[in-house]
């Protein structure tokens, strides 16, 4: 048994790759058997996630060498407290909307196509898990292309023409940004000779003043801000997440963009350092300005939208900027507040996206202004809404209200009152944004025929969706167990190494 | 000053190619109508990059990679951007064709090519 667990880094990889030809296969012969081999895969992959958190949070950090050889020869899976965490969470994710998705798939996906829809799905999972444990900084940008390109076909797979104009303005952005990426490790290459993380961590200090790693700094961190949708470099998300299909839309603005901000962390203070952000190359200042932007003007362009979808989207680049406002201050507290921000956003995101999912299913409706009264015919799911809704506002005692206090006490520590100010009129506008949504949904005018007075969403749609609503009181309440595993992470992350 | 930047140009000129080439994509991406040429100018934008890889692996009079007479002392060109560089244009060539199979379903959905066009398109009802 102990043998598997050793081997389980490497397993949460291999098992997934081969799940999906055999999604492939089983979709030969009967297309409903394609299903269970994907909830079958995820939820191994879930377990494994689970027991690599306990060893990790027992045993320290666990380092892989695939097929024996030891860096700086071969590649190795790092996974430490702050990446199982992630792990751990895109993974949940993952598990909820693939149950969401045994009868949500439907909506968009036509019957015939499920199979290779499955396929794309279980490698865009897989592409995730290896961004999140790879320790080669080569290798994390073949995973982010691998994550991609899977992102890419899904996006365009939505019924609509318009999904297919998404995915390709999403595959020319997100392919410049790879371009970056790619560019800026050639140049980390040429300064030190290697591309194992850790070691880069170790030579890099040596040669900080050198042009050649500012370039690389600067190439990486657009890359990255492109593949985050960081504002002003979010013009592919709002199409990207509105076109997509419901179950496409819910998996990348939970796993995808949570594990995309995760690498960009981790090049940050892993491969570069935190003295190299604010010593060597000063760039705090200008990251917390744009991430302060990001936050109003995402609020504010959620604002004025009307369909739901959109305005989640829009949402998420505002949300996004909490986590990027962590980097910039840079300190303890706030870098808690920002990987439990990460968890908060996965969860509550998540949960929006399923419910606006859910009214289609049942109604066909997207445009808010139509959901007026509809608490009446789905009480859950509004209710679920709700709940989501006022953790994205930041309302005691839900996790997003202790991820942005933590993020607020950081910038107070940080002595940046005006940037703790930004976080309270992001959380005002939250309220704006969600509360129109909610006054509609519960105190709307109900037109009895207007609506299909149909019942709630079936049961495996339902049961996600109130699992996150939940989990969003529940972390709040509980607070102290992710922050037990995020703040040894933080000190992680700090210390250099 | 010209005869310097000039100097300049030639003593590291092959980083000087792979620049243009990459803006040369990068405007192709941005400023071309048409979508096969903006896949275009993407895979000379990925090509820019390859070359740039495969240049600074060089080294001045080495040899290939390969296990030569003089034993492990022989001067050889580094092989691992080569080897990374393989996987790069194998994502290239993915990339590439996910983009034209997106190209030809929008050119079935709406029958244009163009994306002046194609917005005129989408904004009829």
């Amino acid at each position: 048994m102990n043998a598997v667990i050793a081997q389980l880094p490497v397993l949460i990889l291999v098992v997934p790759i081969v799940g999906a030809l055999l999604i492939l296969l089983a979709g030969k012969v009967n297309r409903n058997f394609s299903y269970p081999v994907t909830l079958a895969t995820i939820s191994f992959q879930f377990a494994a996630s689970l027991i690599l958190l306990s060893a990790v949070m027992t045993g320290g950090t666990i380092h892989y060498y695939l097929g024996g050889w030891p860096p700086p020869m071969g590649i190795e899976l790092v996974l430490d407290a702050f990446n199982s965490f992630v792990l751990v969470v895109i993974l949940a994710m993952a598990l909820l909307t693939a149950v969401w998705a045994r009868q949500g798939a439907a909506l968009d996906i036509p019957p015939e196509k499920t199979v290779p829809f499955f396929v794309v799905f279980q490698l865009l999972v897989t592409g995730l898990c290896g961004m999140t444990i790879t320790g080669d900084i080569f290798n994390l940008y073949v995973f982010v292309e691998i994550t991609s390109i899977a992102a890419y076909v899904l996006v365009a797979s939505g019924r609509g023409a318009r999904s297919l104009i998404a995915g390709f303005n999403y595959l020319v952005l997100g392919s410049i940004a790879a371009g970056f990426i790619v560019l800026g490790i050639g140049y980390l290459y040429v300064a030190t000779g290697t591309l194992n993380m850790g070691e880069l961590a170790a030579m890099l200090p040596a040669s900080y003043g050198l042009a050649t790693v500012h370039a690389a700094f600067l190439f990486l961190m657009i890359g990255f801000s492109i593949k985050v949708a960081f504002f002003p470099l979010h013009l592919w998300l709002p199409d990207a997440y509105t076109e997509s299909p419901a179950v496409v839309t819910i998996l990348i603005a939970t796993a995808t963009s949570k594990v995309t901000a995760y690498a960009m962390i981790r090049v940050i203070f892993s491969v570069f350092t935190p003295q190299y952000i604010t010593e060597s190359f000063p760039v705090t200042e200008v990251i917390l300005i744009i991430a302060a932007i990001a936050i109003i003007a995402g609020a504010v362009l959620a604002i004025a939208q009307d369909n739901l979808k959109r305005m989640l989207a829009y949402s998420s680049i505002s949300q996004m900027g909490y986590i990027m406002f962590a980097i910039g201050i840079a300190n303890q507290i706030a870098l808690e507040g920002g990987l439990l921000h990460i968890m908060a956003h996965a969860v509550m995101k998540g949960c929006l996206f399923m419910v606006a999912g859910m009214i289609i299913y049942r109604t066909g409706i997207t445009g808010i202004h139509q959901m007026s009264g509809l608490s009446r015919t789905m009480p859950l799911t509004c209710a679920a809404f709700a709940l989501a809704g006022a953790s994205m506002i930041g309302i005691p005692p839900t996790i997003g209200f202790m991820s942005k206090y933590y993020l607020v006490l950081g910038a107070v520590e940080a002595g940046q009152y005006l940037a703790a100010a930004v976080l309270l009129i992001g959380s005002l506008l939250a309220a704006v944004y969600i509360w129109r949504v909610i006054e509609i949904m519960y105190f709307g005018d109900h037109h009895e025929g207007a609506l299909h007075s149909g019942p709630e969403a079936p049961l495996s749609m339902l049961v996600p969706v109130l699992i996150l609503a939940a989990s969003c009181l529940l972390l709040g309440l509980f607070v102290d167990i992710p922050l037990e595993i995020i703040g040894p992470a933080v000190t992680l992350l700090l210390g250099g190494s | 000053m010209i005869e310097d930047l000039f100097a300049l140009f030639l003593s590291r000129y092959n980083y000087w190619m792979a620049i243009i080439l990459m803006l040369i994509g990068l405007y192709a991406l941005i400023a071309k109508q048409n979508l096969v040429k903006k896949i275009i100018g993407l895979n000379i934008f990925q090509t820019a990059i390859f070359l740039f890889y495969i240049s600074f692996a060089d080294v001045t009079g080495g040899t290939a990679p390969i296990y030569l007479p003089e034993g492990p002392g022989a001067l050889y060109v580094n092989p691992l951007p080569h080897v990374l560089m393989l996987t790069a244009i194998v994502v290239g060539v993915s990339i590439t064709a996910v983009a034209l199979s997106l190209v030809v379903r929008i050119y079935q959905e709406y029958k244009v090519m163009d994306e002046d066009e194609l917005l005129e398109v989408m904004r009829r009802p």
